[in-house]
């Protein structure tokens, strides 16, 4: 089988959690991955990653001190080998640097990988999830000629055995020529909103099921009966009905309340992710078949716009 | 600007509820209803907005079956100038590569400066963009939820996670796959499209694109998909059922063991 190289994603000199989650998805693909590290000054970051690799090839170059995926790619391009099976997080920057890395490499790509089913032959099995996580499906692969995988963050649970004992390879001599057409400028932090629902116990969080601008109204009255804040899924921010601070997932704010009260939200990943710390989850959706019934404790097959007044009511009796 | 918008028809993930056939290993697709891609519509309008203040024009491209023409129809009522459709059997089965490759051979029949896709599609596999990008050998910035023209390039943003937004300039002709929330799509009334009902869209096929069956379609699809399964991700939710009033009652009393009444 191919070589496997995970691409270790770090910040300030931190690894990210996906960098565990790697180990684990390689042992699913029947190997072990040599670690990718780039940047600019990442001898820490490597030793730190040596303790959960067995090798660890070190790109260091002043080009690579912010990971803009197009300097990454060229990185890429000229350290692996062609036939390399590459597993890359699929986060904000992985969807920026795989399906391009997978051209550059003449490699098959899968994204948004969630499981593994083995591998035959060159036939690489892969599970992932379509229209929003209602259904998912097998595809396969032909990874003859290599592969780039974006691997979900979630599902492969970190390694945490740290007893790989890894030597670091510096490949930085490797490197091409790492001009490109993009130049990163800056990050800007948003401002913070008039209420920090990271700091709340209890949340009514809505979602499209809320339909209308009107209706938040019904949400705000059953968080005051509940003591709770009022927070939201992306669809609401981008209909500017509610401030993004309000905003749960991984483009928005981590969570982490006792209790969840997921209203009208269908449970996308990228919703999912911003919930913490295992809450207690109410799942209230018309449509049964919504993926949030998998990951609640509790659902209930309803319209929000019925059931939220009705139980705001109920409390108000007690 | 010449700008190019790759718009898809898909299933509308708000209208359904995504069945699996009797067989078990395909969705039910009767009774879906289709519209433009959520990501495209922003697209659309943020191509259309740069337009209006830059000069240019915009065009909007699909790759499908004839019934995608409706979906081009409407991005054309937003404000887009022409609408291309690319169909042909012979794409049955095409993977992200293979749909980038037949829009690469769309981009190179035309003169745009600036390409743009939604960030994704219904597959979730948010590919297409950037393979296109690396396959025009332009460069390419994903999730864009702000751009500005500034000197001979434009100054784009990211969304990344946390809210943050990541900054960079990027050089023209380039590719960027739009993220939703960038702007507010304009409303397309019956009357919209009546108006462009009568515009002509030509269609492409794969020998008017120089395309051969050796860079599209299944034969070259490197990944295909095998089937359709319901996930079984943990046990599951625990579903009240009964009455209002019962369902309200036991859910009172679950939310004041868990602390979820303050």
């Amino acid at each position: 089988m191919a070589q496997i190289f995970a691409y270790i994603v770090h910040k300030d000199g931190v690894l990210d959690d996906t960098a565990l989650e790697l180990v684990t998805a390689a042992k699913k693909l029947g190997g072990e991955a040599i670690a990718v590290v780039t940047g600019s000054g990442v001898d820490a970051v490597c030793t730190e990653a040596a303790a959960s690799y067995k090798e660890v090839y070190k790109i260091d170059n002043e080009a690579l001190a912010y990971p803009n995926a197009e300097v990454v790619r060229k990185a890429l391009v000229s350290v692996l080998p062609s036939d390399a099976i590459v597993l890359i997080p699929h986060t904000t920057f992985g969807m920026d640097l795989g399906p391009g890395l997978s051209i550059k490499m003449d490699s098959a790509f899968v994204a948004d990988a969630v499981d593994f089913d083995g591998i035959e032959g060159s036939t690489l099995k892969v599970v992932r999830q379509e229209f929003g996580g209602q259904v998912s499906t097998h595809m396969n692969c032909d990874i003859s000629t290599g592969v780039v995988i974006n691997v979900r963050p979630g599902p492969f649970l970190p390694d945490e055995s740290k007893s790989a004992g890894g030597s670091v390879v510096d490949k930085s001599g490797d490197l091409g020529d790492l001009a490109v057409g993009r130049k990163f400028l800056e990050i800007i932090v948003p401002e913070a909103g008039d209420v920090d629902i990271t700091k709340s116990d209890v949340l009514v969080s809505v979602g499209r099921g809320i339909e209308d601008e009107d209706n938040i109204e019904a949400a705000n009255e059953l968080a005051e009966a509940m003591g709770a804040v009022v927070s939201c899924s992306r669809p609401i921010v981008d209909a500017k009905w509610l401030d993004k601070s309000r905003q749960v997932g991984t483009s928005g704010q981590t969570v982490k309340p006792k209790v969840y009260m997921a209203m009208g939200i269908s449970g996308s990943f990228q919703h999912l992710g911003g919930i913490k710390g295992s809450p207690f989850i109410v799942a209230v959706n018309k449509n049964p078949k919504a993926p949030i019934f998998q990951v609640a404790d509790v659902g209930i097959i309803a319209d929000i716009l019925e059931f939220m007044p009705e139980l705001t009511e109920a409390l108000g009796d007690k | 600007m010449e700008i190019l918008v790759c718009v898809k028809r898909v299933p509308d993930n708000e209208e359904n509820e995504i069945e699996l056939n009797s067989a078990g290993n395909d969705i039910e697709t009767d009774d879906l209803v289709y519209s433009v891609n959520e990501w495209d519509n922003y697209a659309v309008e943020e191509a259309i907005q740069m337009v209006d203040a830059n000069g240019g024009s915009v065009t909007v491209v699909a790759v499908g079956d004839e019934e995608s023409e409706e979906v081009l129809r409407r991005e054309m009522a937003m404000g887009a100038e022409k609408g291309i459709l690319v169909s042909d059997d012979a794409f049955e089965g095409s993977d992200g590569k293979g749909i980038a490759t037949i829009l690469k051979s769309v981009v190179e029949k035309g003169n745009y400066d600036l390409i743009m896709t939604g960030a994704q599609a219904d597959a979730g596999a948010a590919q297409v963009g950037g393979m296109l990008a690396a396959l025009m050998d332009v460069p390419y910035a994903s999730l864009v939820n702000k751009i500005e023209v500034a000197g001979d390039g434009l100054k784009v943003g990211r969304e990344i996670e946390g809210g943050d937004q990541e900054m960079n300039e990027i050089t023209l002709p380039c590719v960027l796959s739009i993220q939703t929330g960038i702007n507010e799509p304009r409303y397309v009334g019956i009357r919209g499209i009546r108006k462009v009902a009568s515009v002509e869209i030509p269609t492409m096929s794969a020998s008017d694109l120089g395309l051969g069956a050796d860079a599209v379609c299944e034969g070259a699809a490197k990944v295909t998909r095998q089937d359709y399964f319901l996930p079984e991700l943990g046990e599951g939710a625990e579903m009240l059922e009964g009455s209002t009033d019962e369902i309200i009652e036991k859910l009172i009393e679950l939310l004041k063991a868990k602390g979820g009444l303050q």
